[in-house]
């Protein structure tokens, strides 16, 4: 066997004292070879971006190697000093990231930052360098490379960005691509091109990639082998189809038992006959005003018309900028929509001034994506609970009790009323934000991304308790998600939305059987990993 | 999974202090405790100004004008008894101590840093809350604040006090007004970002008050940068008042501040350097102090440049 492009051996890198572990990794051992792609799994904290940062010669400060090897092609990168790692940098090894608008310089076009590589690192002539740029340009399939080389980042889509970095780091042919996450900030559509691109890059050129994600389902579209880490350590390494197959370490199977299963999940359905939300060609119009341009409209939500009932769970899933969260917001009254109906029961707040508005509140409460911003950082978690019912005239006596009951409602402990939100993890917030909605005793739940920020066993316990929740309190549920495995888990039906409309609703087997429009059918195709039944055992286990 | 089967979780961190490290990291900060130093002097000293062998800041004597620092006067009281004043710092062209002079002249210095910034982040903080989170008041309130920041200063001083005339409190409006839209401009800025956040958007969906709310969710946000916002108009309001002073406007001439007492020293400063001298060291080192202790608390109290740091 030919020498591996990347061999790590035994690698221990300590985190500084205070911190929840030793460790950051633990004695891990692997190698990268030509034309191969190893991904490195896990969930947040198991070390796998330390470790790409430690083979880049980018680990911060507090962070240090206290054991083991690295080695590039044969050459050993831990000992490497500054200058020698600035001569390896896109030469023979290049790494891309997650968020490709901040990884890119604002102010300067695509093209100069390409041409940069090539200046700093060969003596090719202007019109070489423009060439070289112009080919790697095309081979990454942007239209128009001219425009694209006059272009700045902020003129680009996502994908389009994503592109650019990818044609940076390839540009010099490195024997050795580290991909940090790189489609994790991208829309399901544009991450399947992306990670089509990867795969025909890296196989003519056969480069080396250590692929570094969270998500199974792109490990199945693009691993040949994959490692697992927790905690800082490697429990498995192997082949894809073994490792996804036929998993052998405990927390292997519990991560892919995670993975929502993209059959939609059979379900009692006791949905209630009287809607509980309607909307009526509900509208959200931007104006881009301003004193000395022309304005531009933005239609971010259009004609929207959904029914939730009683007990039931509605998903809205649909990309970035498709209007979903407007949709939920508007709903929540956060901001105000500029035309249509909102009806909650009878009543129509679409219109109501703050005053009467507020008598309307506790009715619709939303759940929020992010955990670690939706708790007010200075106030301990029980008054957020009782915030709410406190504002409606309960006593605060009262208001705990009710607190009390809602902690073990959501499976924590009612002793820890008193504690501050940064002494929970991600997913025992989410926990407690779902326990200060449910305070408001509402008729309809909103979830905008509730689960999107968690690690997928966590998610798995969410996603659990909010159904759990819809039956026991015969909630309705607006459940907004940009993941159909999710969709399919918690949803009776589906409203898929495309640019502000809805382009597909029906019931969630139906629209994943057979999607209607071209659309749905697109987001569907993309799904990373539809080719493998990621949670089907646990559907099964729970429908037996 | 496992956890929904097994009734509420037990295993919680450990109860910790709340938010620890933000203040015990600021009073260990070099800068901050050089700068609180000097200024507790300069407050202790400005208090216990009759007490630290000063005569009267005012008192006239003719027969001892513009003497050198160091020089002795004879004094005999009304007893009869003859008694040794030693003019540290030497006396002015009316020949009043100017040692006495300086150390009461910290009182002006310190009530107008004080006063200005404790009560332009009073109103900066007001306007800068409802101009933030009330859409429609915030146009109309930006461009006032734009229309007064469009004024330089010390124009607008010299003009308020030619209307109301000298004294503490003149000067002390007269400061505050061209300093409260950039308080008003921080405070917005902060309001803005922090009411885009979950927490605040949670409150408002079940039905907080918009007073309570900017109270209980935005407010404390504000604290931080306003307090170090606060030391760099403290600093810069002694330094207005001394030069409304030395130009003749600020606070009147018989009442010592270290402007004053350099203004008068101003005609006779290539033969007399102390009377410029002394009051001018004060005043340096105590903005000096504000503006080092206003340093140190951004550093620690922003934890964005606390990393770097």
């Amino acid at each position: 066997m030919s020498e591996p492009v990347l061999a790590v051996e035994n690698l221990s890198i300590a985190l500084p004292g205070g911190a929840d572990r030793i460790r950051a990794v633990e004695d891990v051992s692997f190698e990268v070879h030509r034309g191969e792609i190893l991904c490195l799994v896990g969930e947040s904290g198991s070390g796998k971006s330390v470790i790409a940062q430690t083979v880049m010669g980018l680990l911060p400060k507090a962070l240090r190697v206290v054991g083991g090897t690295a080695r590039l092609e044969g050459e050993d990168v831990l000992s490497a000093g500054k200058r020698r790692f600035r001569a390896l940098r896109a030469a023979r090894m290049s790494m891309i990231f997650q968020e490709p608008m901040t990884a890119l310089n604002p102010v300067m076009s695509c093209g100069e930052q390409i041409d940069e590589v090539l200046r700093t690192h060969t003596r090719l002539g202007a019109a070489e360098r423009r060439r070289r740029i112009h080919d790697i340009l095309a081979e990454v399939q942007l239209p128009e490379p001219e425009r694209m080389m006059a272009s700045f980042p902020h003129q680009l889509s996502g994908g389009q960005r994503q592109r650019i970095m990818i044609a940076m780091a390839l540009v010099l042919e490195p024997a050795l691509l580290i991909a940090d996450e790189p489609t994790t900030a991208l829309d399901v559509t544009t991450q399947a091109r992306i990670l089509e691109l990867i795969k025909r890059i890296q196989a003519t050129h056969g480069t080396g990639v250590l692929f570094i994600t969270h998500d199974f389902g792109v490990v199945a579209e693009i691993a040949d082998r994959v490692a697992v880490l927790q905690q800082g350590r490697l429990v498995e390494l192997g082949d894809t189809r073994q490792v996804l197959g036929d998993p052998q370490h405990p927390y292997t199977r519990m991560l892919i038992d995670a993975v929502p299963s993209m059959t939609p999940r059979l379900r009692q359905r006791e949905v209630g006959s009287t809607p509980v939300l309607r909307t009526r060609r509900l509208g959200k119009i931007y104006h881009d005003k301003s004193l000395f341009r022309r304005a531009r409209t933005v239609h971010a939500v259009d004609g929207v018309e959904i029914e939730v009932r009683r007990g039931e769970t509605l998903g809205i899933v649909g990309e970035s900028g498709s209007g979903k969260s407007t949709v939920a917001r508007c709903v929540a009254r956060l901001i105000d929509p500029t035309e249509g109906e909102i009806l909650i029961g009878e009543e129509d707040i679409a219109k109501l001034p703050a005053a009467r508005l507020r008598g309307q509140r506790r009715r619709i409460q939303i759940v929020f994506q992010d955990p670690y911003r939706s708790l007010n950082p200075r106030r301990k978690i029980g008054q957020s609970i009782i915030e709410g019912p406190m504002n409606y005239g309960l006593s605060r006596a009262e208001a705990l009790d009710r607190a009390r009951a809602l902690m073990e409602l959501v499976r924590l402990d009612p002793a820890a009323l008193d504690r501050y939100p940064h002494q929970f993890s991600g997913g025992q917030r989410q926990r407690i934000c779902i326990a200060r909605a449910l305070a408001m005793e509402p008729e309809l739940l909103i979830a905008d991304e509730a689960v999107s920020a968690l690690d997928v066993s966590v998610q798995a316990q969410v996603l659990g308790l909010l159904d759990d929740i819809r039956r026991k309190l015969r909630l309705a549920m607006l459940f907004i998600t940009h993941d159909l495995r999710v969709a399919a888990q918690i949803c009776d039906r589906i409203a898929v939305m495309h640019k502000g409309r809805i382009v597909e609703e029906g019931p969630v087997a139906d629209v994943f059987a057979q999607p209607r429009h071209a659309y749905t059918q697109a987001l569907l195709a993309a799904a990373p990993g539809r080719g493998w039944r990621f949670g089907e055992a646990v559907a099964e286990q729970r429908a037996g | 999974m496992s956890a929904l089967e097994e009734g509420f979780e037990s295993v919680l961190p450990a109860p910790a202090a709340r938010r620890p490290g933000t203040w015990s990291r600021v009073v260990r900060s070099p800068s901050v405790i050089f700068g609180a130093t000097i200024l507790l002097l300069m407050l202790a000293m400005a208090v216990a100004a009759p007490l630290l062998g000063t005569t009267d800041p005012i008192a006239i004597d003719p027969a001892w004008r513009n003497k050198h620092p160091g020089t002795e006067h004879p004094v005999t009281l009304s007893t009869g008894a003859t008694e040794t004043i030693v003019h540290w710092m030497g006396t002015d062209t009316l020949g009043r101590d100017v040692y006495s002079r300086v150390v009461y002249g910290s009182r002006v210095s310190l009530v107008v840093g004080a006063a200005v910034a404790v009560i332009s982040v009073a109103i900066g903080l007001f306007i800068g809350l409802l101009a933030g989170y009330i859409r429609w008041l915030d146009g109309i309130v930006m461009r006032v604040m734009d229309g007064l920041m469009a004024i330089p200063g010390i124009l607008l001083a010299i003009a308020v006090l030619s209307v109301w005339g000298a004294g503490l409190l003149t000067v002390i409006v007269a400061i505050v007004v061209p300093e409260v839209p950039r308080v008003v401009r921080l405070v917005r800025s902060v309001v803005l970002s922090v009411r885009e956040e979950p927490y605040v958007e949670a409150a408002v969906s079940v039905g907080t008050p918009t007073p309570l709310l900017l109270i209980r969710h935005v407010l404390p946000n504000t604290i931080a940068p306003l307090i170090v916002q606060g030391t760099y108009i403290a600093a810069s309001a002694i330094l207005i008042e001394a030069i409304l002073s030395f130009l003749g406007i600020g606070i009147p001439p018989e009442t010592p501040t270290w402007g004053n007492i350099m203004a008068e020293g101003r005609t006779l400063f290539r033969i007399f350097p102390h009377n410029i001298f002394f009051p001018g060291l004060f005043l340096a080192l105590t903005v000096l102090a504000v503006n080092m202790l206003g340093d140190g608390m951004r550093d620690t109290l922003d934890p964005r440049l606390g990393k770097r740091l």
